[in-house]
């Protein structure tokens, strides 16, 4: 699950880590007096105005602005708010702005870039640090790695102090700044176990002319199979950042993610899903979706699955592909009549079924009054279902 | 022979009054598979399945008592990473956890803790495995299987059952199929189940499917070329996968280097691996490499 950058650092406040911070609007009526607030609270004239959504690149898109003065602010917080952001994470078709967060500046002598991680090779976290903050730390790892320093903790020793320091050390601080610093990376990665955070990265962090560090920016995503034992970051998700279709999925226990091509497809067990998407680029077509219903698909997850990826309109052809261990191809069958009595299909299906009770299934669909075309292994059926979808 | 589980495995089932544990019991006593106990803290004392099998409250009892050597684990998320640890700590040598949605911090935790104590763990997050006309612990359809001299090795469930009837209609079987997981951390990697296949005199080939997300696929592969004598053919999952999108199991995600399929296709190319690049073909180019096999 992913949260905003005001949601992170309202996180990393309460692990005391100094952070840039204001308040959020989400109507336009508010911005005025959030400006204000801001301007008073923090006690500055000039804010910075940052569009909250759930992906990178925000300020190359032109959701944050730097405003020295009230009307600036106005005017920027004006243009943000209900803006059409397309940054390099989003797509082309961009992510609409709903919450725009107003924030008191700093001035900046020196960015930095943290981050905390899992090594899954390793088996531990790794935090990374780096002396060029603030632009994509992607390109800073393919261009110059040397200016990335990793350290790696142990989950069940946590952070020690020397590694903290040696990561305040790769960033060349001293004095005061370098005291904070320390501070903030052993405060981070609590945060980051505390959280059960899968990354937690601050970029830019910075030093201001008045040598304080401060987290400028916050990024934070966490295990959703660790969500059950916080309540308090669950209840900051998000759903006007999600995909309408697939939040309707995760109702019905349906994990769906939506594609541009014109194959819907309809699977058990998530390996298997991949495979039939990618079988049916092979035989020529472009998937319309993942979905995978699971290991105890009933008729009506199968029904939900089939109502689902019909709301696609892209979609021209229906590929089914059950594997039965524990799902029962049968029960499966009986969905897929049900569903398409119930719903009305206006598009060929194209059923596989292979395992338990797969020739009684066979009959339930040959015996049944709907049309849908048998398939024998996934060759024939991604064969079937491009052929049916193309027209061809 | 086989590799880790066998017919004189003892199994401990943890979670065993569950619905889940229940069942599963039900259909690995049906296939063979000697189970001994099981655990469910709260109704030690009492019988499960036809008052056939012990319950006890710890598995040190049920080790102490019935000489339980192997675990499988149906317990809910939130204590999964705890019952792994109960089992490793009392002594079980092979632990299964078939559990779905164990918290990564818990795993990496846990994987700590067992590599510490030789324990052995297949999972979370995976069907289990199963010697062929031996012993099952775990969820797959074990009809589907034929005893044969194939290894297969899974990152995913259904996946290995597509592997396994594509085995059994090309005229191949299997030793020992094992799903290891899909999760970002897992007990037992694919490099580990090569090592083990390698050294099973009964295995003449080893499948392996992997997906995007993670090194696993490459580390073995890589491990393979200068120590796998047997021929592998291998699958990745996942080469239409869009990147940063969690693909069902929570380590398959494409988040930039070596993770894409395509990436991965390639590597195991060329340490030496038969990679098909379509799932309907995982059996037949295993029955192509143990054909030519057999000319030389």
């Amino acid at each position: 699950m992913k949260i905003h950058e005001y949601q992170g650092k309202k996180i990393f406040s309460n692990y005391g880590m100094p952070v840039q911070d204001g308040y959020i609007f989400e109507k336009i009526e508010d911005a005025e007096k959030t400006i204000k607030r801001v301007q008073k609270d923090f006690n500055t004239q000039d804010v910075v105005v940052k569009a909250q959504i759930h992906a990178g690149g925000r300020g190359k898109g032109g959701g944050v602005k730097y405003s020295p003065n009230f009307e600036d602010a106005l005017e920027n917080a004006k243009n943000i708010f209900g803006m059409n952001l397309v940054t390099h994470q989003t797509g082309t078709q961009g992510q609409l702005v709903k919450k725009v967060y107003v924030t008191e500046a700093f001035d900046i002598v020196k960015e930095y870039y943290a981050a905390i991680t899992l090594d899954r090779s390793k088996g531990m976290d790794v935090f990374m640090v780096s002396s060029e903050g603030g632009v994509e730390i992607e390109k800073v790892a393919e261009e110059t790695p040397e200016k990335i320093t990793k350290v790696y903790i142990d989950p069940l020793l946590g952070i020690k102090s020397f590694q903290a320091k040696k990561l305040a050390y790769a960033l060349k601080l001293s004095g005061d700044p370098f005291k904070s610093a320390v501070k903030i990376f052993i405060q981070m990665y609590k945060c980051y176990q505390g959280t059960d955070a899968t990354i937690v990265e601050v970029n830019p962090l910075i030093l201001t002319n008045k040598d304080e560090i401060i987290v400028l920016d916050s990024k934070m995503n966490f295990d959703n199979n660790a969500l059950f034992r916080h309540k308090d970051i669950s209840e900051m998700r998000d759903l006007d950042e999600e995909d309408p279709m697939e939040v309707e999925a995760g109702k019905f226990n349906l994990n769906y993610i939506k594609l541009n091509g014109n194959v819907g497809c309809m699977v058990n067990g998530a390996g298997l899903a991949m495979a039939t998407m990618d079988i049916i680029k092979l035989a020529g077509g472009e998937p319309a979706n993942f979905l995978d219903v699971g290991g105890t698909a009933s008729s009506e997850t199968v029904k939900n699955g089939f109502r689902i990826i019909l709301s696609d309109k892209n979609v021209k052809a229906v590929l089914i592909n059950i594997f039965g261990g524990i799902v029962r191809c049968d029960r499966v069958a009986n969905g897929v009549v049900q569903a398409v009595k119930e719903l009305g299909l206006d598009v060929p299906v194209v059923v596989r079924l292979e395992g338990t009770n797969a020739d009684i299934a066979q009959k339930i669909l040959s015996e049944s009054e709907v049309s849908i075309i048998a398939a024998v292994g996934m060759k024939d059926a991604a064969e079937k279902v491009v052929t049916a979808a193309t027209g061809n | 022979m086989s590799i880790l589980v066998n017919k004189s495995s003892k199994v401990v089932v943890q979670g065993i009054t569950g619905s889940e544990g229940q069942f599963h019991s039900n259909q690995m006593l049906d296939y063979g598979t000697s189970i001994v106990a099981g655990v469910t803290p709260g109704k030690g004392g009492q019988y499960t399945l036809d008052s056939s099998i012990p319950i006890f409250n710890l598995v040190e009892e049920a080790v102490r008592e019935t000489g339980a050597d192997t675990s499988i684990i149906f317990v809910p998320p939130p204590f999964a990473a705890e019952a792994i640890t109960e089992a490793s700590l009392a002594g079980i040598k092979v632990v299964v956890c078939i559990t779905e949605g164990v918290p990564v911090q818990d795993m990496v935790k846990v994987k700590k803790i067992i590599e510490q104590n030789g324990t052995r763990l297949i999972g979370p997050n995976c069907p289990g495995i199963i010697t062929v006309g031996e012993c099952k612990l775990g969820i797959m359809p074990g009809f589907i299987c034929k005893k044969g001299r194939i290894g297969v090795i899974s990152k995913s469930g259904t996946l290995t059952y597509e592997a396994i009837d594509q085995l059994v209609n090309v005229g191949l079987g299997q030793t020992t199929a094992i799903g290891i997981g899909g999760d970002p951390i897992i007990g037992t990697t694919m490099k580990d189940c090569l090592e083990l296949f390698e050294a099973d005199p009964e295995t003449d080939g080893i499948i392996i499917i992997g997906e995007i997300g993670g090194q696993m696929e490459i580390e073995a592969a890589r491990w393979a070329k200068n120590n796998v004598k047997k021929p592998i053919v291998g699958f990745i999952a996942g080469q239409t996968a869009p990147p940063g999108r969690r693909m069902g199991h929570a380590g398959a995600i494409v988040s930039g280097g070596d993770d894409t399929a395509k990436a991965k296709m390639k590597i195991l190319d060329e340490c030496g691996i038969k990679v098909a690049e379509s799932v309907a073909d995982i059996g037949s180019t295993m029955k192509k490499e143990i054909d030519k096999k057999g000319k030389l």
